[in-house]
């Protein structure tokens, strides 16, 4: 079998799709989706000479296991793990390639919660409204992979990356979201909105591509009652009656009736992704939080 | 750490509303712009909160015959009960200042065709519905197919629109215990709204009726049947 594909023989707890997601769709109701760690998922396509919007593969916790059908160059990255080709150790963080019909086992994350393998050529699954994302919220974009389930490959590329191996910043030890005022930060009083950003969360076991939640001193609303749904952002905190934030990621919903007490900034979400459950979460307020000086 | 304690919300976020007209001159035509007002959303974003639905629906309309004519630049214009989201902006901080001297058209009453989807009204939750109205179980189908909606927003799922139309005497609870399961293309109401599950889900509306029309399908564009804005009827079929 020479053919450009890869069977999987081990899917992991939850392994996706995922590339730059499908934005533009939101007024439909459709989440944006894509790589939880974008930096990660970008600097592996590089590795193997892919475009950074080529779809790879999301891991989470303890990787998976594929074998290629064709001859075919892979990278893993995000949270550093043990990656071997027909049980010989091989290069994380580095172009690997690996034989027609070899077996690439992506082992557990030695720390962090994401691991990401590019293929060459991308996986080359269906695109639904211009994206192969998976999306768990709303079920568009390919299913998590299954044990026996063969994924279509692209055409290899044929530029090369000029680069064996980058240095890839490790998962955090303390998580640090700075978080700019939401638009219902009124709706909370000043304690909470200290509490927030002086106080230390811990990020939950319930955690998902939709979004991470913490656990910590609740947050205590000055104004009751029920907001109508209004739409949501990317790194939106999120307070539901239980007074936890959840920080929103990529498979968030489009909109929401929860207060939106403040907004975690873009860059700091690639970190939220790889932060494990009991990982320390610190909100430093941001351009306009309420009492911030300069 | 070297934050101190707030003083108090900046002026963007303080909890007052949208001040009352009262600053317009009384002769001002009804086309005067709606109050609103201007909410931080993060770096690239914007939430603009209006008075009322029809305020944001104008709001929605003008935004985009504002993109399509290449005034404004963003990804994401994404309507809600009486908000619009903005997202995906270059400079949020200019379009907030611009935004509360436009000139924002009320919506014409009749813009484009009204979309019809056939309804069979045998929904399970039909004699709670007619319970909750004060009428008898044939009138809902009547009186639920004689009014013209608009789909005010969408959310919840891909292609599950908010549909506004019936007016405040018919609004509605949720179900006190949400079903687990309710098939695709089942129509129901909760608060101000219809909605047409697009897919099987869970949820908590009132069913009230079902329809074959197909409301998603990613191979077609757009996606979604119900979009916002749209003008909709629903037509009594046989059940």
């Amino acid at each position: 079998m020479t053919d450009r594909a890869f069977a999987v023989v081990r899917a992991g707890a939850l392994t996706t799709v995922q590339d730059e997601g499908r934005p533009g769709h939101a007024h439909l109701g459709v989440p944006r989706s894509g790589a939880l760690d974008r930096p990660a998922a970008a600097l592996v396509n590089r590795l193997v000479g892919n475009p950074p919007d080529a779809a790879a593969l999301e891991t989470t916790l303890n990787g998976c296991a594929l074998r290629p059908r064709c001859a075919v160059t892979v990278a893993v990255g995000g949270a550093p793990c043990p990656v071997t080709v027909d049980g010989r150790a091989v290069a994380w963080g580095a172009p690997v390639r690996v034989p027609a019909g070899a077996l690439l086992d992506v082992g557990p994350a030695v720390s962090g919660v994401r691991g990401y393998v590019a293929l060459g050529g991308g996986i080359a699954v269906e695109p639904v409204l211009g994206s192969r994302s998976t999306d768990l919220l709303s079920g568009l974009g390919p299913p998590p992979l299954t044990e026996g389930a063969i994924l279509p490959l692209g055409v290899a590329p044929v530029v090369h990356a000029r680069v064996d191996t980058v240095p890839q910043p490790g998962p955090p030890r303390e998580l640090i979201l700075r978080v700019t005022p939401g638009p219902r930060a009124d709706w909370f009083t000043a304690t909470a909105l200290r509490t927030l950003t002086t106080r230390a969360y811990r990020v939950s076991s319930a955690s998902n591509r939709i979004g991470l939640r913490t656990e910590g001193p609740p947050l205590e609303r000055a104004v009751r009652g029920e907001l109508p749904s209004e739409g949501m952002v990317l790194g939106a905190i999120q307070v539901p009656p239980d007074g936890s934030p959840v920080v929103f990621l990529a498979d968030h919903p489009t909109t929401g009736g929860y207060p939106v007490v403040g907004v975690a900034r873009e860059r700091d979400l690639a970190a939220a992704a790889q932060a494990v459950p009991g990982t320390v979460v610190r909100f430093v307020g941001a351009g306009g939080w309420p009492g911030l000086r300069g | 750490m070297s934050v101190p304690p707030p003083k108090a919300p900046p002026p963007q976020v303080s909890p007052t509303k949208a001040p009352p007209r009262t600053a317009l001159p009384p002769e001002a035509p009804s086309a005067a712009v709606p109050p609103l007002r201007v909410l931080p959303m993060g770096e690239r974003a914007l939430l603009v909160e209006l008075a009322d639905g029809a305020a944001a629906a104008a709001l929605h309309a003008e935004l985009l015959r504002r993109r399509a004519e290449g005034e404004l630049t963003v990804r994401e214009i994404v309507p809600a009960a009486r908000t619009v989201l903005l997202d995906g902006l270059d400079d949020p901080l200019r379009l907030a200042a611009r935004l509360p001297s436009w000139e924002i058209p009320p919506l014409p009453a009749r813009a484009e065709d009204v979309l019809e989807i056939p309804v069979r009204y045998d929904g399970p939750d039909l004699a709670d519905v007619a319970a909750l109205w004060g009428v008898p179980v044939r009138d809902v189908a009547r009186i639920h197919s004689a009014a013209e909606f608009r789909v005010a927003f969408c959310g919840f799922a891909p292609g599950f629109g908010y549909l506004t139309g019936l007016g405040g005497v018919r609004e509605v609870p949720r179900r006190a215990t949400p079903r687990t399961a309710v098939p695709a293309g089942s129509v129901g109401l909760a608060g101000p709204y219809t909605g047409v599950y697009p897919r099987p889900s869970p949820g908590g509306w009132q069913l009230i009726g079902s329809t074959d029309a197909v409301l998603w399908d990613h191979a077609r564009v757009p996606a979604a049947l119900l979009t916002p804005g749209a003008r909709v009827r629903f037509v009594p079929e046989a059940a």
